[in-house]
């Protein structure tokens, strides 16, 4: 048994990492917000409570140096996967349109879009 | 034109403009960046889209080796650096045109960096410095003008683009105007990008501010972003514009200044001719880029196609190859300029002239014979598909008078639809000049016994006779069906007409 | 109950038909399925008709693939163009896909006949199937407990007899847990060995499919009919497929098994730990050689897990806002209210608190100490297990630190269920290959597994480990009491 894997199951250790929480309800909110979930205050409350304590958690993180070590975003060590420019059948736009819920010819549509922009 | 500006309003001010450009380029492939959906202008909506471009669950986007290609090309005319190690991101945002709700985009790692772009100006020619180029997809299309609905379209979602971001360098509406219709040249003369402004494959993003010194102390006013300008013209307009606002908006509130007061996104509204703050519900854009884990990396050094791109020996680009061809082969300015709107065209007219052609004459056959055909066909001169060898032999043929200038457009035409030489075509149309004098003199004194008003204007009316020697030229062409030699038919008419005036005297 | 291998041959040799196997795998469906809810939806009509294109085949002599005639279900986070794809989310309640996964492609050509769709949590987020927007899926060994999750539809189809073999698909266990809960040989094949294109990602760095079974013979089975390079996902080795049927005799005489210290500390229950000991002692009978070895940094697995699987998610689950399909709000004013209400309305508890979580490690500010973090921290564990497979050629651990839970025993504490992950996570993080295997029950009569972890591309090493013991073990051969 080693020190690292009791510190899997032991909630005492992670309740004394929630002392300093670092996430509050109106932060909750603006990432709420971020994510586009409309949340019940009731939901806001949990998420809170549930953010606190598993940030509480990952916190270990920060024990570890991790300096000058790459990052992972792939598993496999692959480059230049790239595909020839050459044309593939697309949908009908019947088929493209199949699961819209709401439409007007070939298009999509949506309740009008009110001053916002994009990227 | 001076960058430093006197406010017309209040002496002991003077002012710059300091402009930064975004411009997306659509690259010329068949295909979207990540999957094989054709690229097509004004099809019917949503008729080119796919599970990846419509972003549908459990669909995976695949790189279009041709757009890196393409992106290289045009990063290393705009001498960047280009990336041994280039990858691809993730940039968040909720819209109706955006069906993944994130554009994959390339953040800290984009493929090109570091160049500059030499922009001709009244001042001589300005070096505009280019931060990076990124490879991205397109956004899809909304229709507001449809009453308490939007209608979206996402057969432009994917859309193979560049956005090149310049240094804040430009220091004049009419600088960055030029700065747009060179990279348009760049872009197009390369193939880069078809830079077609009604297709929308080119928009521009100004950033403007302006530094304004008063009692020699420097003040900025804020930054304003004007979003997605599509036309050369509304790019100079709308910084014209927004200089003249935001040095008014400083002298009405000396605190409207750069740090207090928040980065601004505007609108060109072009019936107005103005620029409008966008109102954004969303607090501060916060994009949460991170690496799309979708994607692999591109790294150039290891790829046979990439590294062949990337070692193509730098080509001779549109600037130094219009001045070339006006010290070397006599053209003209616009004459060479014509030319080189595309690479092929313009290395056909190379090859042409390697081939024996007279370039000068060649050159005015390009610009109105060739250009008009290809027109016609809607394709550019290249693309007619006439060898080299044969075009050189038209303007040759011109040149020796063996066709006349306006023969040669219908011989031309003719090329479109044969293999055969020039000189067959125009044989067997009957369009070779005939230079045997006594036939001639037939033609001349046929055209002359047939239009005794005409002469008699040349005798009496000195206004008019010009006219009417053109008149009675084209007379002997017709007469000859258009095997005389119009030149030699104008001497002859002179010379007879002034026979006529001596019996007369 | 019969295996898929036994099936594919029984029809093969005419001992049955397509049609007669597809009859008894609907009939155990309607027997049991009613208390079970393996399935989110069954086709028995085209079952049945492809099924008798087989028998057809089949009578005149024609080809027919190696899994020819064998039903298979698929977890319903798959894409099917006959069948709604729900991910068991009452955001894709009515969503049918114009096209069809990979996989399902690859089962098909192979002969094999998809018979429905299983249940599973939300969008694969979840290790119980309590998470199912359509209802609990029950463990046929207590059906008062949960089958694992979040492949759990795909478990219990196979584990109650209802067909031979089912796909899952694994982000940080959901195929190898349920696997262990329920009795069966479940595979997670190294990243990028079957591609995903048609797989809805839950996190696109960690998921793969694989296959439920009852038998590492089997396994190789599927395996060998779903794996393979495919030019529509760019994270898919352009790697030759084994024929891992055939490599499965190979001797354990002189293996090298390591035993990962920091596996087989507090929390491992003593039940478990006992018939993995029990399990050890054969593989070193049949000529295995246990060597003890360290992967450091596992105790910062499950913290560097959550982090980059939720950021991963977060944009994974960005589209589904009733825009283009999906559960569209009928509360919503403007466009961004839409989006909002449809999301909020439509999408389950654990989803949205896993997209919080990864909203949250990306956004501004936080990138750095989280998603960056955690990704170099993945880095370190990658080479953990880089520097154990220099000395051994597989490793075994548990699969699950305790048997099947109680229904409802952990939905109040997420984070106690993240914390059972434990075992499972490395691998996808690593991206190496993984499977558990049987090795025993609990007093309540709960299954027991243990799982092999091989290198990447390393499948038909730990295949054939479970192949070998398989052979000197029979608690795969036992039924649940149904």
């Amino acid at each position: 048994m080693t020190e690292d894997c009791a510190s899997f199951f032991s909630r005492k250790r992670l309740e004394d990492r929630l002392v300093d929480t670092p996430i509050d309800e109106s932060q909750v909110r603006h990432v709420a917000q971020l994510a586009r979930l409309k949340l019940s205050d009731d939901e806001i409350r949990q998420h809170t409570v549930d953010l606190v304590a598993i940030l509480g958690y990952v916190e270990q993180l920060s024990e570890l140096n991790t300096d000058g070590i790459a990052e992972t975003t792939h598993p496999l060590p692959l480059c230049n996967v790239l595909r020839d420019d050459e044309p593939q059948p697309s949908l009908t736009p019947d088929q493209a349109l199949a699961n819209a819920p709401q439409k007007r010819d070939t298009f999509f549509g949506v309740p009008k879009v009110l001053n916002q922009e994009g990227g | 034109m001076s960058a430093l500006k006197r406010s017309m309003t209040e002496p002991g001010i003077t002012f710059r403009t300091i402009i930064g450009l975004e411009v997306h380029v659509q690259l010329r492939t068949k295909t979207k960046l990540f999957c094989g959906c054709l690229l097509e202008f004004a099809a019917l909506p949503n008729s080119l889209t796919c599970p990846v471009c419509l972003g549908l669950p459990g669909a995976l986007p695949v790189m279009n080796r041709e757009a890196v290609r393409l992106a290289i090309r045009l990063g290393k005319a705009l001498n960047c650096t280009i990336a041994d190690f280039a990858k691809w991101d993730r940039k968040s945002y909720y819209y109706p045109d955006l069906p993944k709700n994130y554009q994959i985009s390339q953040y800290d790692k984009p493929l090109c960096q570091e160049g500059w772009l030499d922009v001709p100006g009244e001042d001589g020619v300005g070096r505009v410095g280019i931060q990076r180029a990124h490879l991205e997809e397109d956004a899809g299309k909304n229709i507001h003008d449809t009453p308490g609905c939007t209608l979206v379209d996402l057969n432009r979602t994917g859309t193979p683009l560049l956005e090149i971001v310049t240094r804040p360098d430009l220091t004049s509406a009419d600088q960055a105007y030029a700065f747009c219709t060179e990279l348009q040249k760049l872009a197009t003369y390369l193939s880069v990008s078809e830079g077609s402004m009604q297709k929308g494959q080119m928009r521009f993003e100004p950033n403007v501010n302006l530094a304004i010194v008063r009692d020699g102390i420097e003040y900025r006013t804020p930054i304003s972003e004007i979003k997605n300008l599509n036309s050369f013209k509304a790019v100079r307009a709308a910084i014209e514009y927004e200089t003249r606002r935001q040095l008014q908006d400083w002298m009405a509130d000396n605190s409207y200044l750069f740090g207090e007061r928040p980065h601004e996104n505007r609108g060109w509204n072009d019936g107005r001719q103005v620029t409008e703050l966008q109102r954004s519900k969303e607090q501060a854009h916060d994009y949460r880029y991170f690496p799309d884990p979708d994607l692999v990396s591109v790294e150039v050094g290891r790829n046979a196609a990439l590294q062949g791109e990337l070692n193509r020996p730098i080509d001779e680009l549109p600037v130094a190859r219009c001045l070339r061809f006006q010290a070397e082969y006599g053209l003209s300015a616009n004459d060479a300029e014509t030319i080189l709107a595309e690479r092929a065209t313009a290395d056909l007219f190379e090859r042409a002239v390697e081939a024996g052609a007279p370039p000068k004459v060649a050159a005015k056959q390009f610009v109105n014979v060739w250009s008009k055909l290809a027109n016609e066909y809607r394709r550019s001169i290249a693309e007619l598909g006439i060898e080299a060898k044969r075009i050189g032999a038209l303007a040759k043929m011109v040149e020796q008078n063996t066709v006349s200038a306006s023969a040669a457009k219908t011989v031309a035409a003719a090329m479109l639809d044969s293999t055969d030489g020039p000189d067959f075509l125009a044989e067997q149309l009957g369009l070779i000049q005939v230079v045997d004098e006594e036939e001639l003199a037939k033609w001349v004194d046929a055209a002359i016994a047939a239009n005794e008003k005409a002469v008699q204007t040349i005798l009496t009316n000195p206004k008019k006779a010009k006219a009417s020697e053109g008149f009675l030229r084209g007379q002997v062409m017709k007469i000859s069906s258009g095997k005389a030699d119009p030149g030699r038919a104008g001497e002859l008419i002179a010379k007879r007409v002034a026979g006529l005036k001596d019996q007369e005297d | 109950m019969t295996t898929l291998t036994e099936t594919v041959e029984s029809i093969r040799a005419g001992q049955t038909t397509a049609t007669q196997t597809i009859q008894a795998c609907l009939e155990r469906i309607e027997k049991n399925d009613g208390h079970l809810h393996a399935f989110v939806s069954v086709d028995s009509k085209r079952a049945l008709a492809r099924a008798e294109l087989i028998d057809n085949a089949l009578k005149a002599g024609k080809p027919v693939g190696p899994l020819a005639g064998a039903a298979v279900a698929v977890k319903d986070n798959l894409c099917t163009d006959f069948a709604a794809t729900t991910c068991a989310s009452r955001m894709l309640a009515e969503y049918r896909p114009p096209y069809n996964a990979h996989v399902v492609e690859c089962l098909e050509r192979a002969g094999a006949i998809v018979l429905g769709k299983t249940n599973l949590d939300e969008f694969a987020m979840g290790s119980s199937t309590e998470n199912s927007g359509i209802g609990v899926t029950c463990n046929p060994w207590q059906p008062d407990h949960v089958p694992g999750g979040s492949s759990g539809g795909s478990a219990v189809a196979v584990a109650a007899g209802m067909v031979p073999a089912a796909l899952g698909s694994d982000t940080g266990g959901s195929i190898r847990q349920p696997a262990s809960f329920c009795g069966l040989v479940g595979l997670k094949p190294t990243y990028g060995r079957v591609s995903r294109y048609g797989l809805v990602a839950f996190a696109s760095s960690l998921d793969q499919v694989g296959p439920f079974t009852r038998t590492a013979a089997d396994a190789a089975l599927m395996l060998e009919a779903i794996a393979g390079y495919d030019g529509r996902d760019s994270t898919c080795a352009d790697q030759g497929v084994p024929r891992y049927a055939e490599k499965l005799g190979r001797s354990l005489e002189g293996v090298r098994i390591g035993l990962p210290a920091e596996y087989f500390g507090e929390g491992l229950h003593e039940t478990v730990r006992a018939s993995i000991d029990e399990a050890t002692k054969v593989l070193v009978d049949l000529g295995a050689k246990l060597v003890e070895i360290s992967l450091p940094h596992t105790s910062y697995a499950i913290a560097c897990y959550y982090l980059i699987a939720t950021a991963e998610a977060s944009s994974n689950l960005a589209r589904y806002d009733g825009i283009h399909y999906g559960h569209r709000s009928k509360n919503a004013q403007d466009i961004m209210e839409l989006s909002a209400s449809s999301r909020g309305e439509a999408l389950g508890p654990e989803v949205k608190r896993r997209i919080m979580l990864g909203t949250y490690a990306l956004s501004s500010g936080y990138y750095d100490a989280y998603y960056k973090k955690a990704s170099q921290v993945r880095t370190l564990i990658a080479q953990d297990f880089a520097q154990a497979f220099e000395k051994v050629d597989a490793i075994l651990s548990p699969v699950t630190p305790t048997t099947a839970f109680a229904i409802g025993e952990k939905t109040d504490d997420p984070l106690a269920m993240y914390l059972a992950d434990i075992y499972t996570i490395s691998a996808n993080l690593a991206g190496i290959c993984a499977v558990s295997v049987p090795c025993g029950f609990d007093p309540a009569g709960l299954p027991i597994g243990y799982q092999l972890m091989g290198a990447a591309f390393q499948e038909e090493t730990v295949l054939a480990i479970a192949h070998q013991y398989q052979q000197h073990s029979d608690f795969h051969r036992r039924v649940p009491p149904l």
